[in-house]
């Protein structure tokens, strides 16, 4: 069969690896004396741009969210344009750690561990809008339910209340299943380093790992219990956030399809974000051997077919407002297609349905020059759509007296790109310090491997 | 008594069929407290080391307790501590709970699943008798080990190290307590 001999083709690892190679080359990128020129490049423009994140909520907190672009018409702006732009790409992470286990796609193993990072600072990002759009951040642990003196309690029933505690648990599951998957990892750089303090920190967050057949096998039956909480969890964060759209009964965002459609738009952004991420990784470290391009094929093809869902999402709106018969989401959608926010529209509509058709093609899915800018593609047009949802609905709401136009100011954008580096920032030092891929599942896979070598 | 000032016998192995070999023999001799140490997830060695991994049950513990949390909370908000009509809905308005019921559970399981496992193995443990064997750094690399122990009633030093000796391990070290 034609799909067989793809697999022989390219496999998951490259060939001529043992355990000890896979350990060398992991943890020398993190043991090395010498940090590469690029890493220091890289990580100080990072750095500069989170100094303008910083600079920006500086900004805002002694002006107030008046420096942004929002009126009374449009109080929804790039706050939530860009908290929902960021949990969708932590999604792809949770996908890949929790339900690509649970389906035993061996493929998985190199690349689970970086798309876990991403995960988790794509979620601190996020979890930063909300609590920046709430005008008085230093209020926030209001959203909390907790006895206070005020003797009121949050508004269980509304669904930005469940977006609070489904973020807050996203994030504080995916940062304990990242941990747990480090620390057989971390119990390898204690064990191979040669300097006594990196030997000293990396030992404590080993907690005393020592590969036991006992602990392994509680280890593993934890991680597949871990994994099979997160599945359904990570489904119902992107869900809960279409929640505070389609709760709302503005035109464009009171749809029953919304949930699916924002699941699969986010792992879509969240694949176009690893890909993004994987290429240039792949190439500056020379982990081509552990990630190989059978790695972003697979990528490329689950980019495709949430990327197709989305499409239909988009298709289905438009259908949807005409067979309602509703006036006002047929203007939304009139005034999508022809007003003031049409170029947006139209670029969303080429960058996540026109442009993935691309990937259809094998060449194209294999070859990083042109895969890695549809990646980039997807990335932008996935901001897009959440602006497109968020503002012009808003914009054009039922009284035309209060129709406004909205635009980010300076402040909008600096606060959106910082993030950008903030991200940037957490994933260089993560790069520098942690195992980029994990270590024991590649040792794993090099085992299953070299067995079903012999048994062919 | 030479046994009493070890912690046990220790031999190294180049693969997990090795170290799945000798686990199954020294089991065959009858050795029960012993354990097998490897850079990866060996299939087989928990069962013949007779464990059974019991956090499951914990997880589901922690689930339900983090159900009854999630709807206690809300119930206790919105119905006894401060009932308030919002859009005409009642007080218990039990449909409107079921998201945050929901990720409570999750959030309970998760933890237990997480702080359960590292508890049940006795994490974190500053000291351990095996690392004060010089290769046992080479556990987390590529090498596998099998430590008999001196607690074990079958173990005898002589007899034990003729006994991992004879299963062509790489070599066989006494591990000091």
């Amino acid at each position: 069969m034609a799909a067989k001999t793809d697999y022989a083709e390219v496999p998951v690892i490259a060939p001529g690896h043992s355990y000890a190679s896979v350990t060398d080359k992991v943890s020398g990128v993190i043991l090395t004396k010498k940090t590469p020129k690029g890493w220091l490049l890289g990580f100080g423009i990072a750095f500069l741009f989170m100094m303008l994140m910083l600079f920006s909520l500086t900004v805002l907190f002694a002006k107030g969210v008046g420096v942004w672009g929002l009126n009374n018409t449009v109080a929804w702006g790039f706050a939530i344009v860009n908290f929902v732009w960021w949990v969708g790409i932590g999604h792809a992470g949770t996908l890949i750690s929790a339900i690509l286990l649970l389906f035993r796609q061996e493929w998985r193993s190199s690349i689970n561990r970086f798309a876990e990072a991403m995960t988790i600072f794509a979620v601190a990002n996020a979890g930063l809008f909300p609590i920046i759009h709430t005008g008085r951040p230093w209020l926030a642990y209001w959203l909390f339910p907790y006895p206070s003196m005020l003797k009121l309690w949050p508004q269980f029933r509304s669904p930005l209340l469940w977006d609070v505690f489904a973020i807050s648990t996203y994030v504080t599951i995916s940062l304990l299943f990242w941990y747990l998957g480090l620390i057989p990892d971390f119990a390898t750089l204690r064990d191979v380093a040669d300097n006594k303090l990196v030997r000293r920190i990396y030992g404590i967050m080993a907690l005393g790992w020592r590969g036991a057949a006992r602990h392994w096998s509680q280890y593993n039956r934890a991680s597949l219990l871990l994994a099979a909480l997160a599945t359904p969890l990570v489904v119902s964060v992107h869900s809960v956030v279409s929640f505070d759209f389609a709760v709302g009964s503005v035109p464009g965002w009171h749809t029953t399809f919304l949930p699916p459609y924002f699941v699969s738009g986010a792992i879509f952004s969240g694949f176009a974000m690893v890909i993004t991420l994987a290429i240039p990784i792949r190439k500056f470290y020379h982990m081509e051997d552990f990630i190989t391009d059978r790695h972003l094929e697979n990528m490329a093809k689950i980019m495709l077919a949430t990327g197709l869902i989305v499409f239909y999402a988009y298709i289905m709106e438009v259908f949807f407002a005409w067979y309602s018969g509703n006036h006002y989401e047929k203007f939304m959608i009139y005034n999508r297609m022809t007003g003031p926010y049409a170029p947006f529209y139209w670029a969303l509509i080429f960058f996540n349905g026109v442009m993935p058709q691309l990937l259809w093609f094998k060449k194209v899915r294999r070859t990083t020059w042109m895969l890695f800018p549809i990646a980039i593609g997807v990335n932008i047009g996935m901001w897009l759509e959440r602006f497109i949802i968020v503002v012009t609905s808003l914009h054009r709401e039922f009284q035309p007296a209060t129709w406004a136009h909205y635009a980010g100011t300076f402040w909008d954008w600096s606060l959106y790109i910082g993030t950008l580096g903030f991200f940037a920032t957490l994933l260089f030092l993560f790069l520098r310090s942690m195992p980029m891929i994990n270590m024991f599942e590649m040792k794993e896979l090099i085992h299953h491997v070299s067995h079903r070598g012999k048994e062919h | 008594m030479m046994s009493e000032s070890l912690y046990g016998l220790m031999a190294k192995f180049n693969s997990p069929e090795e170290v799945l070999a000798a686990t199954r023999a020294a089991r065959d001799e009858g050795y029960r407290a012993m354990e097998a140490y490897s850079p990866f997830p060996v299939e087989g060695l928990d069962e013949l080391l007779d464990y059974k991994p019991t956090i499951q049950y914990w997880v589901l513990i922690g689930g339900i307790v983090g159900a009854i949390t999630g709807f206690a909370l809300q119930y206790y908000a919105s119905v006894i501590s401060y009932p308030i009509i919002i859009g005409g809905r009642p007080f218990n308005s039990w449909p409107a709970f079921i998201i945050i019921i929901f990720e409570l559970t999750i959030l309970f399981a998760g933890i237990t699943a997480v702080f359960g496992t590292l508890g049940l193995s006795g994490f974190p443990m500053p000291y351990h008798s095996v690392f004060n064997v010089e290769d046992f750094r080479q556990v987390s690399r590529d090498k596998f080990f099998l430590c008999i122990e001196s607690q074990d009633p079958k173990f005898d030093a002589n007899r034990t190290r003729a006994f991992l000796e004879s299963m062509n391990p790489e070599d066989v070290t006494e591990v000091k307590p």
